[in-house]
């Protein structure tokens, strides 16, 4: 397989940039988008590359179409991808939502801007957590992964992609427009060095008749993929094990729909993900996600310098939250920070998360411009 | 042409599990399915290599009661999941089965634009001038003065022709009929079959319940000869001066064109950026 671009070495390039690669890199070979500004630059180094690798890359009408044109696609057996930002993340909630009920895995990113509406295109926010969480309608789950800088944005698309095939669901890749533009370097491994997990197919007739049924007891049902001859139907509304629709009955749709949530969330521990920096005796600890945890970093060593206990907790996995995890962190310190570029939206989640045994508060911080190092100490230090 | 039997074509080519059908007495879907599955049939299509894809609305509910490969999608959206499914496997045959609801008012821009690309797909479109499912509310098919229970007055607004919107956007091959016109009906689906490149039948179709009750139109035989009465042959038609044609629905073949499919665009489009990055000869 030849690669339109150098593959076992590093190069400095920017965050989008960075995803188009991983997803080629993951197997991705069918990418609708919609321009959207700060993340057209991925869709354009896709365009550039994916018919190099016969892969298809399709400027659809909108997001929308983008959204639905992906899910068609990984029906039809293709690893699949779009990306957008806040108000075209908008428009795809809809099919998102059909994404999750259907069990289709595709990847979309949300490069965020600053919102709501048409808000800041060209500057930085993370005003998409909740969106990204809790976007779409009715009782769901996916997985949100949230990268911090360029190499990370490259290695959660690769893992985003894994882990959509794994549990057949929607991974949604939260970064932000300075990750997205800014240029770092990135190693770009070779094809072998990468673990690529491929969605499970039906083993025979028998278990394809079961598109939506837990015949494993992994809560994850075999795809049974169009044109292989099983003849599958697939449907939005709430449906059965077969796939047949089954709208008026509670106990279909309720052990449809908690299937749909347990498959995620008893594979927690599989897919949390997070790193933790000095928390080990800290006093006081900080929780964020992203680009902001880059300054919490250099926040934490500054604090260290003057004579304070900090710690970071950076999480890379925005949802499923592990809640106990905040809980013994917030046993363990006298207080939690939260900085993001929101006026509270990971906050909440930490603060139900602490659970009221460690006091929670929030450095929310808006207008496009990533907290200093220095805000974030002048909080700690009062 | 030997038209063999209706169970036949319904043991071979529905699901026997998810019949009754949600379908109403009166209802003109069942037909359009049967002359689609007639078309299939009569070609000798191979059923494990047709994808049905629709969006919601009772014509939409098809892809469920037919043995293939389906996809039941959001209102209005089918084309855009139909996009993905055949570029990520042109060996796919697709059928789309849309309402005139959805595919006109909350699906009109994926269908302008599928169109214009030309997508490989057959669309086959019930228009009853109405939305069934919901329970009569207007149509942007609906000719002025119809009544629906979102129009109680009676349509205010233009309606959309949606044939002629197809055969402007660039279709390949366009045919109108009622579903009265039963061979007209399963030729004009034969032909769109074999045709690569965006293809549409759309099919004037009773709706008793939702659409007849409300424009005293109670029953299906009311309707055909009220689409008897409003339908003028494109032969005819031709003839005849705009102001008898106000008010008519002209049926007949619109389009029948060689266009290069999407499938095919995109695989010299392929060939086109090896060759300009030095990759191919």
């Amino acid at each position: 397989m030849r690669y339109p671009f150098p593959v076992g070495k590093s190069d400095f390039i920017q965050g989008d940039e960075a995803i188009a690669r991983a997803a080629i890199l993951a197997g991705c070979r069918f990418y609708a988008g919609y321009p959207i500004t700060p993340a057209s630059e991925i869709f354009e180094a896709m365009a550039l590359y994916m018919p190099l690798v016969d892969g298809v890359s399709i400027q659809m009408e909108d997001e929308l179409a983008s959204m639905a044109a992906i899910i068609g696609a990984s029906w039809a057996g293709a690893k699949a991808m779009t990306a957008t930002s806040g108000p075209g993340f908008s428009l795809m909630q809809e099919n998102l939502g059909y994404a999750i009920m259907t069990e289709t895995p595709v990847v979309v990113v949300d490069v965020q801007r600053g919102g709501p509406s048409t808000g800041q295109p060209t500057l930085a926010a993370q005003g998409d957590i909740m969106q990204a969480i809790w976007g779409t309608h009715g009782d769901h789950s996916l997985i949100v992964l949230s990268p911090s800088t360029v190499q990370e944005a490259f290695d959660f698309t690769i893992r985003a992609f894994n882990l959509a095939e794994k549990y057949r669901t929607p991974v949604v890749l939260l970064t932000d427009a300075e990750i997205a533009h800014m240029r770092e370097r990135v190693y770009v491994p070779l094809p072998e060095e990468i673990e690529i997990i491929n969605r499970k197919l039906p083993a025979n007739e028998e278990e394809a008749k079961f598109p939506f049924g837990d015949i494993h007891g992994d809560g994850v049902p075999p795809m049974p993929i169009f044109g292989r001859g099983y003849r599958t139907y697939v449907t939005g509304l709430t449906h059965d094990e077969r796939g047949r629709p089954r709208t008026v009955e509670a106990e279909v749709h309720e052990k449809l729909i908690r299937r749909i949530i347990e498959k995620l969330e008893r594979n927690r521990e599989d897919i949390i993900s997070y790193d933790a920096f000095e928390l080990d005796d800290a006093e006081v600890a900080i929780v964020s996600t992203g680009i902001v945890s880059r300054s919490a970093v250099r926040a934490v060593k500054i604090l260290r310098e003057r004579g304070v206990k900090a710690g970071l907790l950076k999480l890379n996995t925005i949802w499923p939250f592990d809640f106990d995890m905040i809980e013994e962190l917030a046993e363990r310190v006298r207080k939690i920070y939260v900085p993001e570029m929101n006026l509270g939206q990971l906050y909440h989640l930490v603060k139900e998360g602490a659970n009221g045994k460690a006091e929670v508060e929030l450095i929310a911080k808006i207008g496009g411009e990533v907290h200093t190092p220095m805000e974030i100490v002048e909080r700690v230090v009062g | 042409m030997y038209l063999k039997s209706a169970y036949e074509i319904r043991d071979k080519y529905l699901r026997k599990d998810m019949l009754p059908t949600i379908f109403c007495p009166g209802c003109g879907i069942g037909s359009a399915l049967q002359y689609t599955l007639r078309a299939i049939d009569d070609l000798g299509l191979n059923q494990d290599e047709i994808v049905w894809v629709s969006g919601i609305g009772c014509s939409s509910r098809v892809p469920g009661f037919v043995n293939f490969d389906g996809l039941h999608t959001t209102h209005g959206r089918a084309l855009a999941f139909a996009t993905g499914i055949k570029l990520a496997n042109p060996d796919l045959k697709i059928i789309a089965f849309m309402g005139d609801g959805d595919a006109a008012a909350i699906g009109g821009n994926h269908l302008i634009h599928a169109i214009r690309r030309n997508l490989d797909i057959t669309v086959i479109l019930i228009n009853n001038f109405t939305y069934g499912m919901t329970g009569g509310q207007v149509a942007p098919t609906a000719l002025k003065g119809l009544r629906g229970t979102t129009a109680p007055y009676g349509q205010f607004e233009n309606p959309f022709d949606i044939a002629d919107l197809a055969v402007s956007a660039g279709a390949n091959y366009v045919a109108r009929w009622s579903v009265f016109n039963y061979l007209q009906g399963i030729n004009s689906i034969k032909k769109a079959l074999n045709k690569e490149g965006f293809t549409l039948v759309e099919f004037l179709s009773p709706c008793p319940i939702s659409f007849g009750r409300r424009n005293r139109m109670k029953t299906a035989p009311e309707l055909l000869r009220w689409y008897q009465k409003i339908t003028v042959p494109l032969a005819k038609a031709k003839k005849m001066p705009p102001e008898e044609l106000e008010g008519k629905i002209v049926i007949g073949e619109f389009a029948d064109r060689d266009r290069p499919g999407l499938v095919r665009e995109y695989e010299a489009y392929k060939k086109r950026a090896k060759k300009m990055m030095g990759w191919e000869e």
